[in-house]
């Protein structure tokens, strides 16, 4: 922390003092400004408090806390299956994948597994929500910049993937399908063949974002070289996802960490993009998108048959042990410690979110930068409130 | 197993068992064995679940040269999440006003019972626990929990601010839902809460007020449905007429 503080320090001090001498004239004066807490790039409601010295940011503090709803605590006066019901409302655009962990953590504590079928249906709409979420982010990102379009498009093709969540879990948003030892239900008749229909309207959808997006130059110019984060500050951040393959940080929970889901036996691929840049966490998204896709036809069409739930009592009971499960859900690495002493509900939950360190990083990368590059930096970290906030 | 009569040959195969009844992991052993050399007595205890994690707890003293050496040392500089565990029982229970836990365990209710701490064991009420992880090479990636007593005097540990950024907010927010001081934080202030709140909220003695107003309905207490009285009865409705024609009236008037 000191020595990257330290070389901050200086940096700033020497680009002052290079804008002293032009500014010996044009003298500023400091003021604070206030955003939020509501405001289009905070997905939610973010207070950021930005002291500024002319354009320039001196410090940001974001202020979260305005929805903590205190899962901790509550999950702990709940039964195990009731649990899923509030952390579904974490990360609330990619609901499915907020549930898998922390099933797979109790199943590991019940020493327990989910038949094949299950683990693939569940590997299935843990891929859907990704990119549910991350097409809302591609056309949001355009919304930050000042373009409009790619928005309409991102909802008008979210919805397709959403109607495909619905046909199976009966929710769009919360789906509460995942069961300890398997899923509530089985898939619906000719769902495989509409979600490939629908993969393919999501891989058109990117190509419309690429010719959209990637190829304006307005684009390029405003995420290009636009808060840069090195792999080693990304490190001691937590930062994970796309924000740290953004960085070059070859590291995916899916390939190096893959427990319960059938992520091993796909073929696909890790992208990480070397420049660390807001551009480059786009970019990885939208390559993440198109990568989410070839799964999701590679297990529509792999899908096994047999049972989508394993022997469980009916009174789901935990022995007691402590777990902590990770998995690489659409913003980055979701984890619960869950600590179980036995009985009827969790003793305790440690929930580690991914948005609370990819913004936990936003008080070192907004220093120094201009007023505009903070909707552009907040837009690229790109988080959930719920997921800060729990 | 079954039968008593065994021959020499087959009890062979027996003592192979009982050596696999107690797997052993040389992944996770080599890596406590890593952390062992560079802190020494500082370690504790620690647990290992074969073929999935590995716990370590080191000395209140140590917990910041834990992280350290976990970043330094040995290239886990990729910081996962610090927060704290209250190990006490909580006095309240679920909060429930059925009686369904009792009732499994077929046991009088307890009272708060002793504390018991988790893998890697523990001598006071509160830990601090931290996940720090070794990534970015592929197939080489592993993690760790690392966990340290918290001392009711003085109620703090060392910051790991200084050695990872990150533990910023994490130590900030297991300040305020537990009060643990961290030695050396640039500023422990509120995260979520207001800044007047009182009170630790994860501690287990802090009450879930929503629960004490009105106590969750459980699994067994659910309301039974009212009775239907039979028709003519002393204290039937009136019937379908006049259960219909009052709320009509009230629209009129």
């Amino acid at each position: 922390m000191t020595a990257i503080t330290d070389r901050q320090k200086l940096q700033y001090m020497a680009a002052k003092a290079a804008d002293a001498r032009v500014n010996v004239e044009l003298e500023t004066e400091g003021m604070i400004l206030n955003m939020g807490p509501q405001h289009p790039a905070t997905h939610g409601t973010l207070r950021i408090v930005a002291r500024l010295d002319g354009e320039q940011v001196i410090s940001a503090e974001p202020i979260a806390g305005y929805m903590h709803r205190g899962y901790e605590k509550l999950s702990e006066v709940r039964s195990f299956p009731q649990v899923t019901t509030l952390i579904n409302r974490i990360d609330w655009l990619g609901s499915f994948a907020n549930e898998v962990p922390f099933i797979l953590a109790c199943e590991q504590l019940m020493e327990i597994e989910a038949p094949p079928r299950a683990q693939w249906i569940r590997t299935l709409l843990f891929e859907m929500s990704r990119v549910a979420n991350l097409i809302l982010f591609l056309g949001d990102m355009g919304v930050q910049l000042g373009a409009v379009t790619p928005a309409f498009y991102a909802f008008r093709d979210r919805e397709f993937v959403l109607d495909q969540i619905e046909a199976v879990t009966g929710g769009r948003f919360h789906p509460n399908f995942d069961r300890i030892g398997g899923l509530l239900d089985d898939l619906p008749k000719g769902w495989l063949a509409e979600t490939k229909q629908v993969m393919v309207k999501v891989r058109r959808f990117c190509d419309e974002i690429d010719d959209l997006l990637m190829g304006a130059e307005t684009f390029e110019s405003r995420m290009r070289g636009i808060g840069v984060i090195p792999p080693d500050v990304a490190m001691q951040y937590g930062l994970s996802g796309p924000n740290a393959r953004g960085s070059g940080i070859d590291w995916d929970n899916r390939r190096d960490n893959c427990f319960g889901l059938v992520y091993p036996e796909l073929d696909w691929k890790v992208w990480t993009h070397p420049d660390g840049d807001s551009y480059a966490r786009f970019w990885v998204r939208l390559q993440e998108v198109r990568e989410a896709t070839k799964m999701i036809d590679q297990l529509c069409d792999g899908l096994p048959g047999g049972p989508i739930m394993a022997k469980v009592p009916r009174i789901i009971k935990v022995p007691t042990g402590e777990a902590y499960v990770a998995t690489e859900n659409p913003l980055g690495e979701m984890g619960y410690y869950v600590i179980s002493k036995g009985g009827l509900n969790p003793f305790r939950v440690k929930i580690r979110s991914a948005s609370f360190n990819n913004v936990s990083i936003t008080p070192w990368l907004l220093r120094g930068v201009y007023v505009p590059d903070i909707i552009t930096i907040l837009g690229s970290l790109y988080f959930i409130l719920g997921d800060i906030d729990r | 197993m079954s039968d008593e009569t065994t021959t020499p040959e087959e009890a062979a195969p027996q003592e192979v068992e009982v050596e696999v009844a107690a797997p052993r992991d040389e992944r996770l052993e080599a890596l406590l064995e890593r952390f062992t050399h560079h802190l020494g007595d500082s370690i504790v205890d620690s647990h290992i679940v074969v073929g999935k994690d590995l716990w370590i707890r080191v000395a209140t003293d140590a917990w910041r040269a834990a992280a350290e050496v976990a970043r330094n040392d040995l290239h886990a500089r990729y910081f996962g999440f610090l927060s704290g565990i209250d190990w006490m029982e909580s006095p309240y229970g679920r909060s429930m006003d059925s009686e369904v836990d009792r009732i499994l365990s077929g046991e009088d209710r307890p009272g708060p019972g002793p504390i018991e701490q988790g893998y890697a064991g523990g001598e006071t009420r509160f830990q601090v626990f931290a996940r720090v992880a070794h990534i970015g090479e592929p197939n080489a990636t592993w993690g760790v929990t690392l966990k340290a007593d918290v001392p009711d005097d003085p109620f703090e540990v060392e910051s790991w601010t200084s050695v990872f950024a990150g533990a910023d907010w994490h130590e900030r927010e297991c300040h305020e839902m537990f009060g643990i001081g961290f030695v050396g934080h640039p500023g422990l202030r509120h995260m979520y809460l207001p800044s007047d709140f009182e009170g630790y909220p994860l501690r287990k003695d802090f009450p879930l007020v929503a629960r004490q107003v009105k106590p969750w309905p459980g699994i067994v207490d659910v309301e039974a449905m009212p009775e239907v009285p039979a028709p003519g009865a002393p204290g039937a409705p009136d019937g379908a007429t006049g259960a219909t024609t009052e709320p009509a009236d009230g629209g009129d008037a």
